[in-house]
């Protein structure tokens, strides 16, 4: 039964298994999960940016029609539940550790932002917790806010914290600052930048969700959830703020609505219900409304930067010095301090070959939803500065911005290449992705399509960015050495059952990606089981050993990987049995796809018939090998992977509506080895859209006084249908040259390369009216007022 | 309380409801029918679209009462029975129009009423506008534009059956 068709394996566009049950309405997601006696929990937040708690009067909600029960901050307090913990912790210049103030999951004595929960209403109804919800009363004292990433340390700024005074969190740096100012000494030209990383809210379409369930016989927790890493919410929940053994805990992440980073954080909500659960001893479910998610999922970006470039008379890069703020928010999210450090400050080299850098980051805290990463997560900052900064440095040097990109390229004989920020990276070609890119998109006719655009009264723009980026974050004692309180492995199981079809349980979790196929088809490869025979299994404590989740593009190149170690377990323990079995000495059996055979001869045995031996051991070497054929694997990587590539854009502008078209987009990109390219093609399609979005669209605006302005899909311009532009998506293959399957990850990088390749095809549209740059996003009202004040100068 | 009957998918339920109760709420909660979803509170997402007496309708945005004695199709109810897709299904997944599937109902059930009222078929442009309710936040809309323009050739009888798309 075990044959595989060749198009099953690696290179094969299979299509997904798991499209029919969400194609037929079977998709089991948190919110689609019903506990017998289940009720239902509504958070009050504070409508407050800062403020004091005076008192909480809940007498008259607490006799609703309907009401189990009322929290607040002091009653989670008072049974020493713990604060939501922070998984990354960085040190400031001089060695000390950042400023990490506790933050508890329900409010105590003070809310830091709008949307910060105050107290959970759990009732028979959500209809009746909600009405209980508004009939608590709370006084506050309000105080003043501060949202603004600046602003944060201006002097006399409201204090967010008083364990972080100037509302400081860290302070630090990466690379040589005196080989940076030498450099600098010695340039031809400095061009400097700055600008504003916009923030953004990831708004996954499945508002987050969750479940809290206590069996009081067993005193087993259940937590379903809106999870990216079940396995990481049990440890962080479990060990940091409920003090629950593992063993005693379960967490489910099932089907999920899209994470994009958001879903990987521990949450406050996950905390509240599976505690109260304990407390009313009926399971408890909370759906966050749209409305909620704005002002309680991470947002993403949100950075302040300058930076300068130092040239060579020749055009050659010399240096580069980056001096960046990032808005934490108001408390420390699970990843939030190394977001802008490790996973930004060290990919400023990008793509070229720049000798000495130096970056100095401060994170601030602030009234506002707490900032983490978002797809992409510090690498599409870096990308999007650095991008900008090319094309503003061959303009000034009057270079070609093609060429400028070429002549500082690392080569591909450079690799391994030893960045001065930390990274190393193994492989890549970036010539050949971008000539593939320029070809593709055109680049050498486009000056004749602007000229056509231009006798419509258009104004047509080209941008490029050439990048790269680092995925699958890892070593586990490197990122320990730099803060993590994790390690970054991945976990893999293959169970092959005693008639040959297989389970594989995942440490990674699918919320989009499609693991259910390409992970199966990895197993079709490998060991020639056709995919239909074929499980994935993730997302669920009680059934995989363990895991760290999928985030970072880590599902394949560190979450495969382990399988491949699994599966060489397999293939091993399976020629032991088969040289048993064919009376051959284990060296001389031999395996591919399914089959062991003995070299050079006709003997052979499939996977099943050593399966079957395996579960039935009659004739079995029983005192040699233990029976069964089921092998874990922990795989830590020894380095990131590095995908990279070009992305080119083309947009038009109405002159007089200030509507910027996007005509075409080009993604070239290098993911190493591809599993199933129409996966691939669709991250990164889906990635641009997110990367066009934060363009030309998306913007969580703060107000002053720390109120969140675009906090609804009426407010906050997501993408639609109708903006976008058809992307069009090629591959061009280096292998990674340290993990088994040479794969180096693909879900990001749609968003790390996109937005500078429009903003700079936005500026290029402009570049008769003498613009330097435009910030993020390019709506309408900021273009029009451009043309417009080009046009009253010019009167 | 009041009462409302409602034929979903071909079965009749007589249900008990609250004056506010929203369609998705009935359909969700009291039917068990979760493959229809809700994406927000503002009638942007179209997570939640199902057709009500043949057009498509955001069900977080109509009462139960309103519905009282319609006739309702979601998602669950567009596959015969013997499993056999719908084309707009059956191009969704040939065209890899789905990644978290989240909005996947409401996009299915939208395109399908989008076909059915443009006889003459729709250009990409055009239904990339006809989309302008619905919100994917995966997939970039691409693939979802190439699977309708592949499916209303086979819904208006053009094609006798999907054309596949070009990846292998
Ligand atoms: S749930 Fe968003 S439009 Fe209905
Ligand atoms: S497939 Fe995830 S939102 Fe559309």
């Amino acid at each position: 039964m075990n044959v595989v068709t060749p198009f099953e394996g690696i290179g094969a566009s299979l299509r997904r298994k798991e499209d029919f049950r969400f194609l037929m309405g079977r998709g089991q997601y948190v919110d689609d999960i019903n506990r017998p006696g289940q009720t239902h929990a509504v958070m009050l937040r504070s409508p407050h940016a800062h403020a004091t708690i005076d008192r909480i009067d809940t007498v008259a909600a607490k006799a609703m029609p309907g009401v189990k029960a009322i929290f607040v901050g002091e009653d989670m307090a008072a049974e020493q539940i713990g604060g939501i913990p922070c998984g990354w912790q960085i040190h400031n210049k001089d060695g000390s550790p950042m400023a990490e103030p506790m933050h508890p999951a329900l409010a105590l004595g003070k809310v830091r932002h709008v949307g910060d929960p105050v107290a959970v209403v759990i009732a028979e109804t959500k209809s009746q917790a909600r009405d209980a919800a508004e009939a608590i009363v709370v006084d506050y004292t309000p105080l003043p806010a501060v949202s603004g990433t600046e602003a944060a340390l201006q002097p006399g700024a409201p204090q967010v914290h008083d364990g972080a005074p100037g509302n400081l969190c860290y302070d630090w740096h990466i690379g040589d600052k005196a080989a940076q100012e030498a450099a600098f000494a010695r340039a031809a030209r400095v061009v400097k930048f700055e600008t504003t990383n916009n923030r953004l809210v990831p708004n996954a379409m499945e508002p987050r969700a969750a479940i809290g369930d206590f069996d009081s016989f067993s005193g087993d927790y259940t937590l379903y959830t809106t999870s990216q890493n079940p396995h990481v919410i049990r440890l962080l929940m479990g060990a940091f703020v409920l003090h629950i053994p593992e063993s005693k805990l379960r967490v489910v992440a099932p089907d999920v609505g899209g994470g994009f980073g958001s879903k990987i954080y521990h949450y406050a909500e996950e905390a509240i219900v599976t505690w109260a659960a304990g407390k009313v001893k009926r399971p408890i479910k909370w759906t966050c409304e749209r409305s909620e998610s704005f002002m309680s999922d991470a947002h993403g970006r949100d950075h302040v930067s300058t930076a300068e470039l130092a040239l060579d008379a020749e055009g050659k890069i010399l240096g580069l010095k980056v001096h960046t703020l990032a808005n934490m928010g108001a408390y420390l999210s699970t990843f939030a301090p190394c977001v802008p450090t490790y996973l930004y400050a060290t990919l400023l080299s990008g793509v070229y070959a720049t000798p000495v850098i130096y970056a100095e980051v401060k994170a601030v805290f602030t009234n506002t939803v707490p900032v983490d990463a978002y797809r992409g997560a510090g690498r599409p900052e870096a990308t999007y500065l650095l991008e900008r900064l090319m094309d503003v440095a061959a303009a000034e040097a009057g270079l070609d911005k093609v060429d400028f990109r070429r002549r500082n390229f690392i080569l591909p004989d450079q690799f391994p290449y030893q960045t001065p920020v930390a990274l190393q990276y193994d492989s890549g070609d970036y010539h050949s992705t971008l000539e593939a890119c320029l070809e593709t998109a055109g680049w050498a006719g486009f000056e004749a399509r602007r000229a056509e655009s231009k006798t419509r009264g258009r104004l047509r723009g080209i941008g490029i960015s050439t990048y790269v980026e680092a995925c699958g974050i890892a070593p586990s004692a490197v990122v320990g050495s730099l803060g993590a309180r994790a390690g970054l492995y991945e976990v893999g199981t293959i169970r092959v059952h005693p008639t040959g079809s297989v389970t594989v349980l995942t440490g990674a979790h699918s919320h989009g990606q499609g693991h259910e196929t390409t992970f199966a088809q990895l197993i079709a490869d490998k060991l020639g089981v056709p995919t239909a025979n074929v499980d994935i299994v993730h997302g669920d404590t009680a059934k995989v050993p363990f895991g760290m989740g999928t985030y970072g593009s880590r599902s394949l190149a560190v979450g495969g990987s382990a399988m491949d170690k699994a599966m060489d377990k397999i293939i091993a323990k399976g020629k032991r049995i088969a040289a048993h079995l064919m009376e051959a000495s284990v060296e001389d059996v031999e395996f591919e796809r399914g089959t062991f055979r003995v070299a050079g001869t006709d003997k052979t045995k499939t996977l099943t018939d050593i399966s079957l031996a395996a579960y039935v051991p009659h004739n079995y070497p029983i005192d040699e090998i233990e029976p069964g054929l089921e092998e874990t694997a922990f795989y830590d990587p020894k380095n990131f992977t590095y995908p990279g590539g070009c992305h080119i854009c083309e947009v038009e502008i109405d002159p007089e509506t200030g509507r910027t078209e996007v005509l075409n987009f080009t993604a070239v990109d290098d993911v190493g080895r591809v599993i199933n390219p129409m996966i691939v093609e669709g991250q990164v399609q889906g990635g641009v859209a997110q990367g066009i979005g934060q363009a030309l669209l998306e913007a969580a605006i703060y107000d002053a006084s720390g109120q969140l302005v675009s906090g609804s899909f009426m407010d906050y311009t997501m993408p639609r249908a109708g903006d976008l532009p058809d992307v069009g998506v090629a591959t061009h293959v280096t292998l990674c040259t340290h993990n088994p399957l040479g794969v180096k990850g693909c879900g990001e990088v749609g968003a790390i390369g996109s937005p500078p390749a429009v903003m700079n095809a936005v500026v290029d549209a402009l570049r008769d009216y003498g613009v330097r740059h435009v910030e993020m996003p390019a709506t309408p009202q900021k273009i029009w007022g451009i043309v417009n004040a080009h046009r009253l100068a010019a009167e | 309380m009041p009462q409302v009957t409602l034929t979903v998918n071909g079965t009749k339920h007589t249900v008990e409801v609250e004056a506010r109760t929203l369609l998705v709420e009935t359909l969700r909660e009291q039917l068990r029918l979760t493959g229809t979803h809700v994406g927000c509170d503002t009638s942007q997402c179209g997570a939640c679209v199902v057709h009500m007496g043949g057009d498509s309708v955001k069900s977080c945005t109509i009462l139960s009462v309103q519905c009282d004695g319609s006739e309702i199709t979601t998602i669950e109810g567009l596959a015969a029975a013997d499993g056999t897709l719908h084309p707009m299904q059956e191009a969704f997944r040939e065209y890899h129009a789905l990644q978290c599937g989240f909005c996947t109902p409401g996009m299915v059930m939208s395109a399908i009423d989008l076909v059915n009222k443009h006889p003459d078929g729709m250009s990409e442009k055009e239904i990339r506008e006809g989309l302008e309710g619905n919100l994917c936040r995966c997939t970039g809309y691409h693939n979802i534009v190439k699977a309708i323009a592949a499916a209303q050739d086979v819904m208006h009888g053009r094609v006798p059956e999907l054309v596949r798309a070009a990846a292998e």
